[in-house]
């Protein structure tokens, strides 16, 4: 099993993972500045933030199974940054549509809010990812104390209407967004399953103790 | 004698950017991307434009579509909607060179007094080549304008000689999965199938395309010949062409019959008839940038004055 120090994790692990979770970010400005995103660049920026925004928001959730599997706590270091990059590219893919594509025509944007389904869950997905963000920090986690880790089990239900408004929007292959589905689908088995296991580990012990 | 009767669909030529302001502005895009951060593109940034068919010398010269801005040749044929090739936009340019589009027949079958074959070389021999300027409306909201040759699809379609109950006609396009890797799953339901009403299909803007930008079409294009029908979205101008069929009934078209509440059969582009998933009343104009302001979409895109006599007495929110 691989055992990361603090330090490491401090000045390498963290710093690195960092940098990596801004490639798309600054693939993405490069591109702009180069006039080399493609022939439709503002269908370009949507999508690879939003793809980005949902993969990351998967790697997130897959920090407590590797956890488990490796049985090591650093995993578990590195979720808030991944989470605030989730609502960093949530964010962009937000403000991408808002401005480049529906260049702030405030009636176009609210009737897309209201009538097309596959926005309106993007939309409350962004929304939900803004309290988590906001308390994000020691000083809320402190604050919050229980409600803490109960409002941030939201994250589960923003999983499933960012993997809805994937779903919702493409026009025939839907091979793409039920793989994330997958994806997720196997990371809250994980969960399940190390609930259960966590059930009978309890009642074993109670039963041990008792003899 | 060839006389200019400005059509409204026309765009004036006040709006039409200087041919070398644009390409001053493209080449030093270009320049600062190879000075400055060449290095870090990607891969496909240096590719050269594919798409290198041989040239249509004889182009015969029409005035549909003078003075429009033209797309970029290097965007119309590397950003296409191609499923028999993926899904991606970028997929058909880079998988569609396994299409083979010599030999090639098509069959025209159905309601007519002379059904037969035609071979596209009798096609690119035997009929004369235009080239037209249309503009190109995308059911996704994206558009383009594309100098096409090729010829009134009327022209084709009187050879065989339809009867009074050809209604409708009908298309299909090759479905072979070993040359179009995209049909080896069934992302839709292959063959791709189009059709029009008889009416539709003879009007003189309804066109077969061989050719683009003065070239013989690339495959990602639809190679070798194509329909065009430039007030309608685009996903009615099928690809590839292997049957034409005159029929007494609808047609069944392929995304009609895979999404009936999204797709219509007639698919006119109409900025007031919305798509489920999103506004019809704008578009965005491929190869003007990042920040560039959306377009508001005309009714037939443009070609009211052409076409809306077919429509007469119509509801196009009934009939989309």
């Amino acid at each position: 099993m691989p055992t990361v120090s603090e330090r490491a994790l401090r000045w390498g692990v963290k710093p690195l993972l960092f940098a990596a979770c801004l490639v798309p970010f600054v693939q993405l400005l490069i591109g702009a500045f180069s006039d080399d995103l493609g022939a439709n660049p503002v269908e370009t920026v949507t999508h690879t933030t939003g793809d980005w925004a949902l993969r990351l928001l998967l790697i997130t959730l897959a920090m407590t199974p590797l956890r488990r599997l490796l049985g090591q706590p650093w995993p578990i270091r590195l979720r808030r940054m991944l989470g605030l990059f989730v609502f960093f590219y949530a964010s962009l893919h937000l403000l991408t549509w808002a401005w480049l594509d529906q260049q702030w025509l405030l009636d176009e944007i609210l009737a897309d809010i209201a009538k097309r389904p596959y926005v309106t869950v993007g939309f409350a997905a962004w929304l939900l990812l803004l309290p988590l963000a906001l308390t994000s920090n020691r000083w809320s986690m402190r604050r919050l104390g229980r409600q803490w880790s109960r409002l941030h089990r939201l994250v589960y239900l923003i999983a499933v209407l960012g993997l809805l408004h994937y779903l919702w929007l493409v026009k025939a292959d839907l091979l793409q967004p039920l793989l994330y589905a997958l994806v997720f689908g196997v990371l809250m088995l994980f969960r399940l399953k190390r609930r259960r296991q966590n059930d009978g580990h309890s009642v074993a012990s109670g039963v041990a103790r008792r003899q | 004698m060839l006389i200019r009767i400005a059509k409204p669909s026309d765009i004036k030529s006040s709006q039409i950017t200087d041919p070398q302001v644009y390409a001053s502005r493209r080449a030093f895009l270009k320049a600062a991307a190879v000075a400055g951060i060449g290095t870090a593109l990607p891969a496909h940034a240096l590719v050269e434009p594919q798409g290198k068919t041989p040239p249509m010398p004889g182009l015969v010269e029409t005035p549909y579509g003078k003075g429009l801005q033209l797309t970029d040749q290097e965007d119309v044929v590397s950003y296409n909607n191609f499923y028999e090739f993926g899904t991606g936009k970028a997929d058909p340019a880079a998988n569609a060179h396994t299409l083979q589009t010599r030999p090639w027949t098509v069959k025209v079958d159905g309601e007519c007094e002379a059904p037969g074959e035609i071979g596209i070389e009798d096609i690119l021999g035997g009929i004369p080549q235009e080239e037209r300027i249309y503009r190109f409306r995308c059911v996704e909201a994206w558009a383009m304008v594309v100098p096409w040759a090729g010829f009134s699809l009327a022209e084709l379609l009187k050879r065989f000689k339809p009867t009074s109950r050809a209604k409708y006609v009908y298309f299909e396009t090759l479905y072979d999965p070993k040359q179009m890797p995209g049909t080896r799953r069934r992302v839709l339901d292959w063959p791709y199938r189009e059709g029009l009403r008889i009416d539709e299909a003879m009007h003189p803007l309804s066109m077969l395309v061989t050719g683009v930008y003065g070239h013989q079409l690339p495959n990602q294009n639809g190679a070798p010949l194509r329909l065009i029908v430039p007030w309608k979205y685009g996903f009615k101008s099928i690809k590839s062409i292997v049957r034409i069929s005159f029929s007494e009934d609808l047609p069944e078209t392929t995304w009609w019959k895979m999404a009936p509440h999204e797709y219509g059969f007639y698919a006119n582009v109409n900025p007031q008839v919305d798509h489920p998933r999103w506004s019809q009343k704008y578009h965005r104009n491929i190869g003007e940038g990042l920040f560039a302001r959306k377009h508001k979409t005309l009714m037939f895109n443009g070609y009211a004055d052409e076409v809306a006599d077919l429509y007469r007495g119509m509801d196009l929110k009934r009939f989309y």
